[in-house]
């Protein structure tokens, strides 16, 4: 019996109504460790098998480098680095565990804990701090009840302090997920908490000039894909025929460039790869290039008035390239 | 052959040797800390500077890492070098008090006082021990976490590692902390690390799990966390502990 065993039945007998229903594994549970009480049904052991991480991990090769990487993706796919996927990665890439768990932890980037849905960082750069960063730091930790580090218990948010953000001329600046507020004070904590909730990429269209509606037509038959008769976003949506796995259906986009409004006849699950078809020549719209942050291919738009739009066929991912000719 | 100039003595070495080498074999010594033979030089601790080049030009580099060059001036024990390497020796000293190796070459430097504001770690992160694990003992079972002030030596996760076979290298290496353990005798193996009177790696039967060797001692956290410590000896503990502030 190794020492693992051994540990994890003392662990059991000592307190048997914790055990995690899932995966028996009461030592490596990250959910336990962070939140007092292993997750019950956890996907983690059920996630993170040696087959699911070889892709990753094979795709960045492993003969040298590369770990910074592997970790990325797997942070990407977990929203943390689970123990157990460390040990894999080392086992896979035939690194020592040392090695990746010092690349691990020396970047602030990649976290060992579970990290909330959102992620909010709070900056407390000097010149954040001389206007008050202190205070909304504060607040931020007792209207998440939360100390900074740490993930709230309902696993909404990750509470960070950061130490400058480069946008000093705004502070004090907060970031939800790649969203700045600027000019935060004590009072304004509780709004961008509620806007966080309720999703953070929900545009105004009326207000925002970044936001404006653009006419597509197929690359191939150049028949228009505008479907004036279902608004999204109060323009005429884009409406395509959208197939993946053995579903096919229409599939509407927003119109407005900077809008991810989307509305599908089946629910398209997140990360799934959706093959786009025109409604009139029934030919796949598929562009020559892949998506520079997820490798799926892009989905090649014309646009009227000259220019090629092109979007990313991964659900979830919202890259998009609009070239003017 | 390069020829070289260590302090007036002109000298010839095989190409690659470092300074400290030719220092060395001609009789200059030179205080290490972070520097042993068969493991890959590292330049962490500093002792070891020496001053290069001339007038305006001259500096400070580190012996162990810089390797012989074609008519180099080198001066191993210039006013500007001992006054640097006495200044590192009270940063050693501020941070790591206790230990032997550091007290005597503060002595030996003929250092009184120490200016710094005091800490009590029990590692200078000179990497000596992570080296000797992975370059002579092949293992890679503990090295460096963490970034920063923050930056520790350890196994991943603070589990025993499974590639350590408690061989002791890193314990007999290390500079800040090789007198506390005794390893082979296992009536005597305490870290201290924990700075526990009843360690509980002690009480624990098999003298396969002891495992003293780092910081913070794994030994001690897990029987911590897997058992509470019965009140008599909870009591007898906190006794202890207090007769030593009685001390201090």
């Amino acid at each position: 019996m190794n020492r693992a065993e051994k540990g994890e039945e003392a662990l059991l007998s000592d307190k048997g109504e914790g055990l995690c229903a899932t995966c028996l594994h009461l030592e490596t549970c990250e959910y336990l460790r962070s939140f007092g009480s292993p997750r019950f049904e956890c996907d983690e052991f059920e996630g993170i098998r040696p087959s699911a991480l070889a892709g990753i991990i094979d795709k960045f090769g492993s003969a040298h480098g590369g770990i910074i990487s592997i970790l990325e993706a797997v942070q990407a796919k977990y929203g943390y680095l689970p123990r157990h996927a460390l040990n894999l990665t080392a086992e896979r890439t035939g690194r020592s565990l040392v090695d990746i768990y010092g690349v691990a932890t020396f970047y602030k980037s990649f976290s060992l804990k579970p990290r909330g849905k959102h992620l909010l960082s709070v900056c407390l750069g000097t010149a954040c701090h001389v206007r008050g960063a202190q205070a909304v730091a504060r607040e931020f930790e007792e209207r998440l009840d939360v100390k900074a580090g740490d993930t709230t218990a309902d696993k909404e948010f990750t509470l960070h302090t950061v130490n400058c953000l480069g946008a000093c001329a705004l502070g004090p600046v907060a970031v939800v997920d790649g969203h700045y507020f600027s000019k935060v004070n004590a009072s304004k904590v509780r709004s961008i908490i509620d806007k966080s909730k309720t999703g953070l990429d929900a545009v105004d269209a009326e207000t925002d000039i970044r936001v404006f509606p653009l006419e597509t037509s197929c690359p191939r038959c150049n028949h228009s894909f505008m479907d004036p008769e279902r608004l999204l976003d109060g323009h005429p949506s884009i409406r395509v025929t959208a197939a993946f796995a053995d579903k096919h259906g229409w599939l509407r986009l927003s119109s407005l460039y900077g809008s991810y409004s989307v509305e599908s006849e089946d629910p398209i699950p997140k990360d799934t790869i959706v093959n786009f078809f025109c409604p009139h020549c029934h030919a796949e719209i598929a562009g020559a290039t892949v998506c520079t942050d997820c490798g799926a291919p892009m989905v090649a738009m014309i646009v009227r008035g000259g220019g090629m739009l092109q979007i990313c066929s991964r659900r979830g991912c919202k890259n998009h390239m609009f070239d003017l000719v | 052959m390069i020829t070289l100039n260590i302090n007036g003595l002109s000298v010839s070495v095989e190409k690659g040797t470092t300074l400290l080498e030719v220092s060395r074999f001609y009789g200059f010594p030179i205080p290490t800390l972070c520097h042993m033979e068969g493991l890959s030089p590292y330049g962490a601790c500093r002792l070891c500077v020496v001053e290069i080049g001339e007038g305006p030009r001259a500096k400070l580099v580190t012996s162990c890492t810089y390797p012989a060059e074609e008519g180099l001036k080198v001066r191993t024990s210039s006013a500007r070098v001992v006054r640097a390497r006495k200044v590192i020796l009270e940063l050693l000293l501020a941070s790591c008090p206790q230990s032997k190796v550091i007290q005597d070459l503060a002595s030996a430097h003929n250092i009184r006082r120490q200016r710094f504001r005091q800490e009590h770690e029990d590692c200078i992160m000179c990497g000596l021990c992570v080296r000797m694990c992975e370059e002579q003992m092949m293992a890679k079972a503990i090295g460096f976490r963490g970034r920063g002030e923050t930056r520790t030596i350890g196994t991943p996760f603070d589990i025993r590692s499974e590639v350590c076979r408690l061989c002791g290298g890193c314990i007999y290496v290390c500079p800040a902390c090789q007198l506390r353990c005794t390893y082979t005798d296992p009536d005597k193996a305490i870290c201290g690390g924990c700075a526990n009177l009843s360690p509980p790696c002690l009480e624990k039967e098999p003298f396969e799990d002891m495992m003293c060797y780092m910081e913070p001692c794994v030994a001690c956290e897990i029987t911590a966390a897997s058992k509470k410590p019965e009140t008599g000896r909870e009591k007898e503990g906190k006794g202890a502990g207090d007769a030593i502030e009685d001390i201090l």
